[in-house]
């Protein structure tokens, strides 16, 4: 069940700082999108626009569209939360709950959804626990705090978390900044694994990953500090990375920006 | 030569100073021997003073010799490691000082009444030659008083800070803490008063005939008040450390803001929030003036918060520790005893509830 998205003229400010100016991208169902470009160039404030996170922060407001499968999330009779239940988000820091074990941390998303059957919980943990290739780690220590797994292990609890109320839409904040190589190949093996069920956006500042897992990339500059980021060139992951249009692209993946 | 070792060549490691010789325990024990004699000798000799004075005396000559004698064995910077680490230990000493020798004092003079006697009468009928006479009435009135106030201040109080951190913005939200912070200085029998005036004189009286009365209840409203702002800043303080990732990645998962504030957030302060709470339980058990004013006192047991005088640990404390009889001071000790004796099994009580939690080890 994954969905299109379409983005059209999207801008994000926070109060009156304008952090990306109209980006308008479409995304395909069921495929990796991978956005890159320099800090501060408003990629994971897109991101954030996506399942509507940019509004929590005080004084952040949108313009433009951003529709899934021709429904404007951003209409104002859109409920919020459904919106953000159907799109998932894994966050640059692994943040699983400090008050509840791997076991409650995996179902939690569900639990405070109001399932309450503990056998479609167990059902549910396993299964996503199982996806987020972590099953076979925690089996024995379900019971344990959540926090107290190894970083890797707890960006892929989070990854289960994510999954486990099976949202179309996966959105992903540079969610392997912080993890050693092996833990960050474990979740690329993991992102091919949930292709097929989900569409995934990423936001990645290592171009050799974006390269490896994505099928489309994004690529976000702004030409100083203080201007608006926007979106440079988005074109299939083969072409940008091989061939690209824009002479800013290219000095960027060839890291001549700058 | 760079220009550490040209302005400050002891900091610069070299082969001859990465080891330095250590002072010996014997001379560290030496030097504070010398120095208690020599003070006592200063002070007990020409006697100016007594024992108090050789040990702040002792001590000074102690930290002044360890720093010269580890100045010259050890060198400056390590010397005067040493000196800091001695005005910290004896800081340390110095606040924990008071403290034991309230312990000690109270547990010593309150002993004396420590009986079955103590904890089941009142002192309904005891007149000034009786040795008798105990504080039930008053722990059931500290009890039942500070209960009720808890009952209504920690629901207002964390309720409140809730909407000062997730939901208040702008200029109401601001007026609000600026008024708790306010009320936090209120002295506690400006909150008597108040209670007296609004409680007892004008609301009490449409429940009992026109008659004003005094009651637990009202000073259980008072100590509310006091407890009020305790309650909403501690627990306000302890919501703001919670991280916003985990708020945020709860709302990623579709949860509403209720139910992530609810399941998420109060769990993570949880712990915080408690010791802020017994804070404040503490400090309403040991307020005197509002139960004076609005309860009134009592020699007798009443176990009614709503009608008629009651008594309170703090406020029997004050009259014993007033009273003519010969019998009254020892049991103004023991009371007081009680009473800190009670405040602490409730603040284990209620730090082990909070951590009831299987998680935390």
């Amino acid at each position: 069940m994954a969905k299109r998205i379409e983005a059209s003229n999207v801008s994000s400010y926070y109060g009156a700082f304008k952090a990306i100016d109209s980006v308008s991208m479409t995304v395909e169902p069921k495929t990796i999108t991978a956005l890159i470009g320099p800090s501060g160039c408003g990629k994971s404030t897109f991101l954030r626009s996506i399942n509507r996170m940019h509004e929590v922060l005080p004084n952040a407001r949108i313009e433009g569209s951003l529709t899934i499968d021709d429904q404007n999330i951003y209409d104002p009779d859109v409920d919020v939360t459904a919106v953000r239940r159907m799109i998932g988000m894994v966050f640059q820091r692994p943040n699983p709950f400090p008050t509840m074990s791997i076991y409650e941390n995996a179902v939690a998303g569900l639990k405070l959804n109001g399932v309450k059957k503990k056998s479609l919980l167990d059902e549910a943990a396993e299964k996503s626990l199982r996806s987020a290739n972590l099953w076979d780690e925690v089996k024995d220590r379900l019971d344990r705090p959540g926090a107290g797994l190894s970083g890797g292990q707890q960006q892929r609890l989070c990854i289960a978390r994510t999954i486990a109320v099976e949202p179309q839409v996966v959105l992903m904040d540079e969610p392997c900044s912080a993890l050693d190589p092996i833990s960050t190949l474990a979740i690329e093996d993991l992102m091919f694994k949930l292709k097929d069920r989900f569409t995934i956006i990423i936001v990645t500042h290592n171009m050799q990953q974006a390269a490896r897992v994505s099928d489309k990339t994004g690529f976000f500059s702004i030409d100083k500090t203080g201007d608006p980021g926007r979106l440079i060139e988005y074109d299939d992951t083969q072409k940008i990375f091989s061939n690209p249009t824009q002479k800013k692209t290219e000095d960027y993946i060839t890291g001549r920006f700058g | 030569m760079s220009l550490l070792e040209q302005q400050s060549p002891g900091v610069v490691m070299t082969p001859d100073n990465i080891r330095t010789r250590k002072l010996p325990v014997v001379t560290n024990v030496l030097v504070a021997v010398a120095a208690f004699v020599v003070a006592a000798a200063v002070v007990l000799v020409p006697g100016i003073g007594n024992w108090v004075l050789v040990v702040v005396l002792g001590w000074v000559f102690y930290l002044i010799g360890l720093s010269v004698v580890a100045g010259r064995i050890e060198g400056r910077r390590a010397a005067r490691n040493r000196t800091m680490k001695s005005l910290i230990y004896s800081a340390c000493i110095l606040a924990i000082l008071p403290l034991a020798s309230v312990v000690w004092t109270l547990v010593s003079k309150g002993v004396a009444r420590l009986d079955g006697n103590f904890f089941g009468t009142s002192m309904n009928n005891i007149g000034a030659r009786d040795p008798e006479g105990g504080a039930y009435h008053a722990i059931i009135g500290t009890l039942e008083q500070v209960g009720i106030a808890t009952l209504m201040a920690v629901p207002l109080g964390v309720l409140g800070a809730i909407y000062l951190v997730e939901y208040g913005r702008g200029k109401f939200a601001g007026t609000v803490r600026f008024f708790v912070d306010v009320m936090t200085g209120i002295p506690s029998i400006v909150a008597g008063l108040f209670i007296l005036s609004f409680w007892v004189l004008i609301v009490s009286p449409w429940f009992n005939n026109g008659q004003p009365r005094f009651s637990g209840f009202a000073a259980s409203l008072a100590l509310a008040v006091l407890m009020l702002p305790t309650i909403v800043r501690s627990t306000e303080e302890m919501l703001r450390l919670v991280p916003g990732p985990l708020r945020e990645g709860s709302y990623a998962l579709g949860v509403p803001q209720w139910k992530t504030i609810l399941s998420v957030v109060l769990p993570t302060a949880l712990p915080g929030i408690v010791t802020g709470v017994m804070l404040a339980v503490a400090r309403a058990a040991g307020e005197t003036a509002p139960v004076l004013l609005v309860a009134g006192g009592a020699a007798a047991i009443n176990f009614d918060p709503f009608a008629g005088n009651q008594q309170s640990l703090s406020l029997f404390v004050y009259q014993q520790a007033g009273d003519a009889s010969r019998y009254a001071p020892d049991r103004a000790w023991t009371a007081a005893l009680t009473l800190v004796a009670l405040v602490l099994v409730l603040t284990v009580a209620a730090k082990l509830l909070a951590r009831r939690n299987k998680l935390s080890r």
